[in-house]
C-alpha cells in the first residue's frame, strides 16, 4: 500500500498536486477542533480588522476571526459534500446494479423513474423546498433531499456496466456454480463498478458543495452554521467587496476552489491509475 | 540476401512500479532470417513469446516492453534500416510502403464509424501519391485482382462478414506493395471454409507481389500449407527452424516432434498423445534448455546449460542435446 | 425402456429485431430433434460455422433461453425457463457447461479456486476442498497447484481443465461444451479432448461437443450431427459420417479442414 502510493506520487504529478491541496484542506477542517471561539458566536473580536500578525486573515463585520471562522465553514461543507456523495451512491449502486442484471420490464420500469429524475430540474426544487421547512430546514435534511435528487446520473452509468458484466462468460460460471443474484451483483459484479463510483464520489462531492454554496449565498439554507456559502452570504449581506472587506470572501473563495481542484485532480489520477492498461504508461521502463 | 535479419533478439517485460517487481523474459536470445520472397512460419503455443517478437520486429514496443539487446535489421532492396536505432520519420516512411501487417482482430485496424474505403485512404494514400480518382483507381483494380467485391469500400465494417473483413485487412496491406508483410495469426478467429479461401488469398497475393511474409500462427496444419521454412519457438527461444517439409516429416527437437504427432486427423482414429505439463513461467523460467521439465529426453546437461543453435542437414538447426 | 438422458423435439428459436415498425426475424435454429440416450454414456458432436445456430442450441440446452417452439426434456421433465431457484438447482447439478473462453470463463478480479469451492458447498456433500482437489485430479491438475492463483497467472490450458473440474463436481450426467478447445492452443487441444473420452469412459459423463473443428470431432465422437443456418443437415455414427459425408455442406467442410500430411 505505501509503496503503491510512493509510487502514484512519483510519477503522477496530477496525484501529488491532488494530495497536496486536499491535505490543506483538510488540515484546516481538522484545526476547527482547536477554534477559540464558538462557531456561531458574533462580535468576539473587533470587527473589519484587516490582515495581520494577530488575525492572520483578518476579521469580519461581524466580529469573527475570519480565520478559525474558515475551519468551521469548510469542515461543515465538506461534511454536508461526503454525506450527500455517500447517500447517493448507495441509490445509485442498488438501482443501477438491480436494472443492469434484471434487465427486460424490470430495468425499464427503473430507467423511466431514473430518467425522470435526471431531468427534474434540481435548483427550483431545492428553493421551493427551502420555503416549505424554512426554520425546520436543517443541513441533514437538505443533505437527504440533495442525495435524493442526486443519484439518477451516475445509477445509469452503473447500470451499463452491469449490463456489459451480464454477458459475460463469468457470470454464467457463477450462476452454474449455484450463486444467487445477488451474491453474483455483490461478489462478481460489484469489484467492476467500483472504480467508476469512487470517481463519480468526487465528482459528486464537487457538485454538492457546489450546489450548497449556490443555495446558501442566495440565503436558502440555515443561515446560522457556518459553511462557505453561508459566510459569502453574510459577507454579502454587509456588503464586504464595497466596503473594502475583501478577506471575507476571498479565503473561503480560495479554499473552496482548491478543494474542487484537488478532488478533480484525485479523481482524473486514481482513474488512470484503477485501469490496469493505463497503469504503466507513465513509466519509462 | 535477407531482408529481415533478427540477431540475439532480447526483449523483456520489466515492471518496478506500485509494489511487484518482475521481469518476463519473453524473447530471449533469438536469431533469425528471412529472405526475399519467401515466406516463413513462426509456431508455438501461447505465451512462447511470438507475439513479443512480432512487436519488436515492427518497432512497436511501448513500456513495460524494453528491447534489451540485440538487433532487428531490414534490408529493402539497398535501403537498410535498423530498426530501433531509426528515427520515428524513418519509421514512419517504410511503414505500409515496405513493411505492412495483418492482424488478427480486422475491427482493430477497421475504423467501425467510417467506409471502408477511408481506410484505404487513411494507409495508403501517402505512399501512393497520386490524385485521389487516379488512387481510387488502383485501389480498384487492387481488389478486382484479389477478387473482392467493389462493393466493399463503401460499406461499413460492421455490415461485412468476419471473413470479408479479413479479405479486406489484406488488400489493405497489399496495396502499396510492400516488401515485406507480417501476419499474426490472421486466419485463426475465421471458419473453416473461409480460413481456406483467405489463406488461398494470401498465397496468390505474396506470389504476385513477391514480398516476403512473416506468418505467426499455432496451428501446424496452416504452417504446412502456406510455409516454405518454419521456426518453432517455445518459452521465448527458438528451438528449431529449417524448411517446413523437413520440419514436419523428421523434426529434431522433442517439442516439434510433439506439435507433429498430437494432431487430430480425420481419417484416423487412434488416441493421439499430449504431453504433460505446462508451458513455463516466464518471469521464473526453468534453468537451461526451457522445455528439459517436459521433456522425454532430458538429459543431466540439459538443465545445466542453454542449448544453442546447431545446424543439421540442409538449412535445418536444432537447439537440442539430445538431437545433436 | 429408461426415458432418454435428453430429447429435443423440432426445438426452433426466432430472434426478432427492430421496432414498431419494421420487425426482423431471424431463424437462429430451426426444428432440430435427437436425443441422448440414458443407459450409456456418449459423446454427441454438433458440428457448424459460425452462425450454424450451435451456440443457441447450446444456451437453450442449459435452460439459459427458451425455444421459441418445440420442447426440451432432459430425463422426461420438459425445461422450463421459469424454474423456482429448487428445480433450476436441481437441474444445474445434472447439467453442467464448459465455455468456450478459457479467459473468461472465470472473474479476472477474483481466485479460481473460489468457483470450485462454490460449487462444492451447493452441489456436494463434505469438505468442499476435498471434493474440488478430487475434481481436479481427475482432469490432470491438483488443489496445490491451483490455490489462490487468479486467472491470468494460468494458461489456457490449464484454466479449461479447472473449468471441465468445476463442471465435474456435482457429479453430472451431461456436460454440454461449447466450443471448448477453438480457443486453446492448437498443441494442447488433443490433452483437453482426451480428457473428454476420459470423462465418458471413466465417469460415465455424456457429453455435447459442439466445436467446428471436424478433426477433434472425429476422434472422440460417438454420433454427429451438422448444422447449417439453424438446420440438421446430416446425422449419424461419427466415423462413418466424417468418413463418408453425403450432403453437400458437410463435403465441403471436408475439404476445407487443413492437414499437416498435405506436404508429407
Amino acid at each position: 500500500m505505501a509503496r503503491v502510493l510512493r509510487d502514484l506520487l512519483r510519477s503522477n504529478r496530477e496525484f501529488g498536486i491532488g494530495i497536496a491541496l486536499l491535505a490543506v484542506v483538510v488540515a484546516m477542517a481538522a484545526a476547527s477542533a482547536l477554534s477559540p471561539y464558538p462557531p456561531n458566536d458574533t462580535y468576539v473580536v473587533p470587527p473589519d480588522i484587516p490582515l495581520s500578525w494577530a488575525y492572520p486573515l483578518g476579521t469580519t463585520s461581524r466580529g469573527q476571526d475570519v480565520f478559525w471562522l474558515l475551519t468551521f465553514a469548510i469542515r461543515n461543507s465538506l461534511a454536508f459534500g461526503v454525506l450527500v456523495a455517500l447517500l447517493s451512491r448507495c441509490l445509485s449502486l442498488l438501482i443501477g446494479l438491480t436494472a443492469g442484471y434484471a434487465g427486460g420490464m424490470v430495468d425499464r420500469a427503473l430507467m423511466a423513474i431514473n430518467d425522470t429524475f435526471i431531468v427534474i430540474p434540481l435548483f427550483p426544487i431545492l428553493v421551493l423546498f427551502y420555503f416549505v421547512m424554512r426554520d425546520r430546514m436543517s443541513w441533514v435534511l437538505l443533505a437527504l433531499v440533495m442525495a435524493g435528487l442526486g443519484w439518477a446520473y451516475d445509477a445509469r452509468l452503473i447500470r451499463s456496466v452491469a449490463l456489459g458484466l451480464r454477458t459475460r462468460e463469468f457470470t454464467e460460471t457463477a450462476i452454474f456454480s449455484g450463486m444467487t443474484a445477488r451474491q453474483i451483483l455483490l461478489q462478481e459484479h460489484l469489484p467492476y463498478v467500483l472504480p467508476i463510483v469512487f470517481s463519480t464520489t468526487m465528482n459528486n462531492i464537487n457538485w454538492s458543495i457546489g450546489l450548497e454554496v449556490t443555495l446558501s449565498v442566495l440565503g436558502f439554507t440555515d443561515i446560522n452554521t457556518p459553511t462557505i456559502g453561508v459566510m459569502i452570504y453574510w459577507a454579502n449581506q454587509h456588503t464586504a467587496l464595497v466596503a473594502g472587506i475583501w478577506w471575507w470572501i476571498a479565503f473561503p473563495v480560495v479554499l473552496v476552489v482548491m478543494t474542487f481542484i484537488g478532488l478533480f485532480l484525485l479523481a482524473v489520477s486514481m482513474n488512470e491509475y484503477i485501469d490496469p492498461r493505463s497503469r504503466l504508461s507513465r513509466f519509462d521502463a | 540476401m535477407s531482408i529481415l535479419t533478427v540477431s540475439d533478439l532480447r526483449a523483456y517485460y520489466i515492471t518496478r512500479a506500485f509494489g511487484i517487481e518482475r521481469e518476463v523474459r519473453a524473447v530471449d536470445d533469438v536469431s533469425l532470417s528471412v529472405a526475399r520472397n519467401e515466406i516463413y512460419g513462426l509456431a508455438g503455443e501461447s505465451s512462447c513469446g511470438k507475439s513479443t517478437l512480432i512487436k519488436t520486429i515492427a518497432a512497436a514496443t511501448r513500456p513495460p516492453l524494453r528491447l534489451m539487446s540485440g538487433s532487428v535489421t531490414f534490408d529493402f532492396a539497398g535501403h537498410r534500416i535498423d530498426m530501433h536505432a531509426a528515427t520515428s520519420s524513418d519509421i514512419a516512411a517504410i511503414r505500409w510502403r515496405h513493411l505492412s501487417y495483418i492482424m488478427q482482430g480486422s475491427m482493430s485496424v477497421l475504423n467501425p464509424v467510417r467506409r471502408v474505403r477511408h481506410a484505404f485512404i487513411d494507409f495508403a494514400h501517402r505512399h501512393i501519391a497520386r490524385p485521389m480518382p487516379e488512387f481510387l483507381d488502383i485501389v480498384r483494380a487492387h481488389l478486382r485482382r484479389l477478387h473482392l467485391a467493389l462493393e466493399v469500400l463503401e460499406a461499413y465494417p460492421h455490415e461485412l462478414s468476419g471473413g470479408m473483413r479479413q479479405r479486406v485487412t489484406i488488400a489493405l496491406a497489399t496495396v502499396c506493395r510492400p516488401d515485406f508483410i507480417i501476419a499474426d495469426e490472421p486466419t485463426t478467429a475465421l471458419d473453416v471454409v473461409v480460413q481456406k479461401d483467405v489463406l488461398a488469398m494470401i498465397r496468390d497475393i505474396q506470389q504476385e507481389i513477391g514480398s516476403s511474409l512473416l506468418f505467426v500462427t499455432h496451428d501446424l496444419a496452416v504452417h504446412a500449407n502456406l510455409c516454405d521454412r518454419l521456426g518453432v519457438m517455445y518459452a521465448g527461444r527458438l528451438v528449431e527452424e529449417g524448411p517446413t517439409a523437413d520440419l514436419l516429416r523428421s523434426p529434431r527437437h522433442p517439442y516439434t516432434a510433439h506439435l507433429v504427432t498430437s494432431l487430430p486427423r480425420i481419417g484416423d482414429a487412434t488416441p493421439r498423445p499430449s504431453l504433460s505439463g505446462a508451458p513455463p513461467n516466464l518471469a521464473d523460467p526453468p534453468s537451461g534448455c526451457r522445455f528439459h521439465p517436459r521433456c522425454p529426453l532430458a538429459m543431466d546437461i540439459c538443465r545445466r546449460e542453454v542449448p544453442t543453435m546447431q545446424t543439421t542437414g540442409t538449412a535445418h538447426r536444432v537447439a537440442c542435446f539430445a538431437a545433436q | 425402456m429408461m426415458a432418454p438422458l435428453l430429447e429435443l423435439e423440432d426445438v426452433s428459436r426466432v430472434y426478432t429485431s427492430g421496432g414498431l415498425l419494421g420487425r426482423r426475424r431471424v431463424r437462429a435454429v430451426d426444428g432440430v430433434s435427437f436425443s441422448v440416450a440414458a443407459d450409456g454414456p456418449e459423446i454427441f458432436a454438433i458440428i457448424g460455422e459460425s452462425g450454424s445456430g450451435k451456440t443457441t442450441l447450446a444456451r437453450m440446452i442449459l435452460n439459459i433461453v427458451p425455444p421459441s417452439t418445440g420442447t426440451i426434456r432432459f430425463r422426461g421433465t420438459s425445461l422450463h425457463h421459469g424454474w423456482r431457484r429448487r428445480a433450476r438447482l436441481d437441474f444445474m447439478r445434472q447439467v453442467q457447461p464448459i465455455l468456450q473462453n478459457p479467459f473468461e470463463a472465470f472473474n479476472p478480479l477474483k481466485r479460481v479456486d473460489r468457483y470450485l469451492f462454490m460449487t462444492a458447498r451447493r452441489f456436494a456433500s463434505g469438505d468442499p476442498e476435498q471434493r474440488a482437489d478430487e475434481a481436479l485430479r481427475q482432469v490432470g491438475l491438483s488443489l496445490a497447484e491451483v490455490h489462490r492463483r487468479f486467472p491470468h497467472e494460468l494458461s489456457g490450458g490449464q484454466l479449461q481443465r479447472i473449468a471441465i473440474a468445476r463442471a465435474l463436481i456435482s457429479a453430472p450426467a451431461l456436460i454440454v461444451a461449447d466450443e471448448p478447445v477453438s480457443m486453446v492452443d492448437a498443441s494442447l487441444r488433443m490433452s483437453i479432448v482426451n480428457l473428454f473420452s476420459l470423462l465418458r469412459d471413466r465417469l460415465g459423463v455424456s457429453i455435447i461437443y459442439i466445436t467446428h473443428d471436424l478433426a477433434t470431432a472425429y476422434t472422440i465422437s460417438d454420433r454427429i450431427i451438422i448444422m447449417r443456418d439453424g438446420r440438421v443437415v446430416e446425422s449419424g455414427a461419427a466415423r462413418a459420417v466424417l468418413d463418408n459425408p453425403q450432403h453437400p455442406y458437410s463435403i465441403l467442410l471436408k475439404g476445407a479442414v487443413l492437414s499437416a500430411d498435405a506436404i508429407a
